[in-house]
């Protein structure tokens, strides 16, 4: 284990002097405003902070913080910019906001620049392409539908545990042809990887390290299996064939095995818990979509646009470059907060609001643009369209308990825990 | 104004006509046609606005710049006349031009 790896003394803890929690985001010091400390975002208190950066500073520079100085970018426009600038703004070293340990120091495609990004990203994303999603759609659609159906009606259940990652752990479990009976390694790995020390899910960079040994372990058996077998459909098969990626040195699979456990995890199950708990807070939008089915789609997008699974990307900027006005010098952080730029009122109308037929929906910034461009969209937006033209088969009205438990972290923007009560359509 | 023919993966076959100076992506998202997603809003940065060009429109077009061909790379769909709709500006010599979408955008 290296060294580097243990660095506590970045201090994100929840009691940590940088958290922002019950402060009042327009008294505060312009300058002192630092997105990414996990506290709002856990507190869901971080709206208005956005917002105040996107009128008074949309290129925010936090000269101090725990994770170091860095711009923050906020407007949607300024986002597509960076985003859309491979050239100016890499993704080398890391697209997390901690340097040096942090989960995606470990070498993998979504942080690396043209052209071996390409390369690597072109062996796996057939797995994920709609011609081979066509093929899966019937397994997830029987899937979800046992999943909904073992559900208990009228009484209080976390739909987080029973419905989101159940429903995207077993479809990571299909896509790399994993042992299903072991599926649940996969979330914890994926938890485990993104995790903030002291946050909850583990308390120090060891436990981490623990974890992903034991994951690596577990996926080169897989390999090897799958190296002496003939080339399969599923990712780790394409990999272990795959002329890019076939003499990966091992961290660099496994940095490639956690991006895809990592995207095809949290994202999707925060949305899924996200959808529910948007049509809890705007019920007239619940009512549209229970007089028409066919919103459906439109709503996936939407729900994936209000939802903003992933708050933020870093950059790094490649040479000194102006954005929006300001200066930006060689080697600084650029974080594009996908999460403003997704609230930003001058390119979407009433952002605060889930809108189920809302114009434009698919133009938001969840999946990113450029080369970097979620390469999972597809496959996330028919897991959500299945689950919820199953849900409106068989519920009148999915409603959330009290207030749901946030997870602990700038980056990942999502729920531990929301219980519901179903309640199941009226009989025709 | 200038007319293209959209041919969906089907094989059903729909004309519009635009002004010149839009682009094909605009000209199918204006008029409803379907099998164009243009997440992006026509930047060149995400990919769902792929059209196979006719092969005999293929030597009217300007080359594709290198953002263009990066992303096009990305599509598990690609063929030879693969082109972005959105970096297709119409212009007179483009009047009746034919593009089939592919069945899915990725």
């Amino acid at each position: 284990m290296s060294d580097s790896i243990v660095n506590e003394e970045i201090d994100r803890r929840p009691e940590s002097k940088w958290s922002m929690v019950g402060k009042d985001p327009y008294s505060m010091p312009l300058e002192k405003i630092d997105l990414a400390h996990p506290g709002i975002w856990q507190e869901n208190e971080f709206l208005p902070f956005l917002k105040r950066l996107r009128e008074e500073a949309p290129v925010h520079y936090c000269a101090e913080s725990a994770t170091g100085p860095y711009w923050s970018v906020t407007k949607y426009k300024d986002i597509m910019e960076v985003d859309t600038s491979p050239h100016i703004y890499s993704s080398e070293p890391t697209i997390g906001i901690v340097d040096a340990y942090e989960q995606f120091t470990i070498p993998s495609f979504i942080s690396m620049d043209p052209p071996k990004h390409d390369e690597q990203r072109r062996v796996v994303q057939g797995v994920v392409a709609p011609t081979n999603l066509k093929a899966l759609e019937g397994l997830i659609r029987q899937r979800a539908q046992t999943i909904l159906d073992g559900l208990p009606i009228g009484e209080e259940f976390d739909w987080v545990e029973r419905v989101s990652i159940e429903l995207t752990t077993q479809m990571l479990a299909t896509l790399f042809d994993f042992p299903f009976e072991d599926r649940h390694k996969l979330t914890y790995w994926s938890d485990v990887a993104t995790a903030i020390p002291g946050g909850g899910i583990i308390d120090n960079n060891e436990q981490r390290w623990a974890a992903m040994e034991d994951c690596l372990a577990t996926f080169t058996r897989l390999w090897n299996e799958r190296i002496n077998a003939e080339p399969g459909n599923d990712l780790i098969s394409m990999l272990a064939h795959g002329e890019a990626t076939k003499n990966m040195p091992p961290m660099e699979y496994l940095g490639n095995i956690l991006l895809l456990i990592v995207g095809g995890n949290d994202t999707t199950r925060n949305s899924i818990t996200g959808g529910v708990l948007a049509l809890n807070q705007f019920p007239e939008e619940y009512d549209k979509l229970r007089s028409d089915h066919s919103l459906i789609p439109n709503m996936v997008s939407e729900i994936i646009r209000w939802q903003t699974p992933l708050a933020y990307m870093r950059r790094t900027a490649k040479v000194d470059t102006v954005l929006n006005g300001q200066q930006i010098k060689k080697g600084e952080k650029v974080i594009m907060w996908y999460a403003s730029g997704n609230q930003d009122d001058e390119v979407i109308e009433n952002p605060e609001r889930m809108i189920v037929d809302r114009p434009n929906a698919r133009q938001h910034l969840s999946f990113g643009f450029g080369l970097h461009r979620c390469m999972g969209n597809r496959l996330a937006e028919m897991q959500l369209r299945i689950v919820w033209e199953e849900i409106m088969q068989r519920f009148e009205r999915i409603e959330v308990v009290g207030e749901p438990e946030r997870i602990y972290s700038s980056f990942v923007k999502g729920y531990a825990k929301m219980n519901v009560v179903l309640h199941p359509k009226k009989a025709a | 104004m200038v007319k293209v023919v959209f041919t969906d993966h089907a094989g059903s076959e729909q004309s519009v006509e635009v002004a010149t100076g839009v682009s094909i992506m605009e000209a199918a998202v204006s008029n409803g046609i379907s099998g164009i997603d243009a997440d992006c809003g026509g930047s060149c940065s995400c990919a769902t606005c792929h059209v196979y060009v006719d092969k005999a429109w293929l030597g009217k077009l300007d080359a594709m710049n290198p953002d263009e061909d990066a992303m096009l790379g990305l599509s598990t769909d690609r063929q030879d006349n693969s082109r972005l709709s959105c970096q297709i500006r119409l212009r007179d010599e483009l009047d009746g031009i034919a593009v089939t979408t592919p069945e899915f955008q990725f």
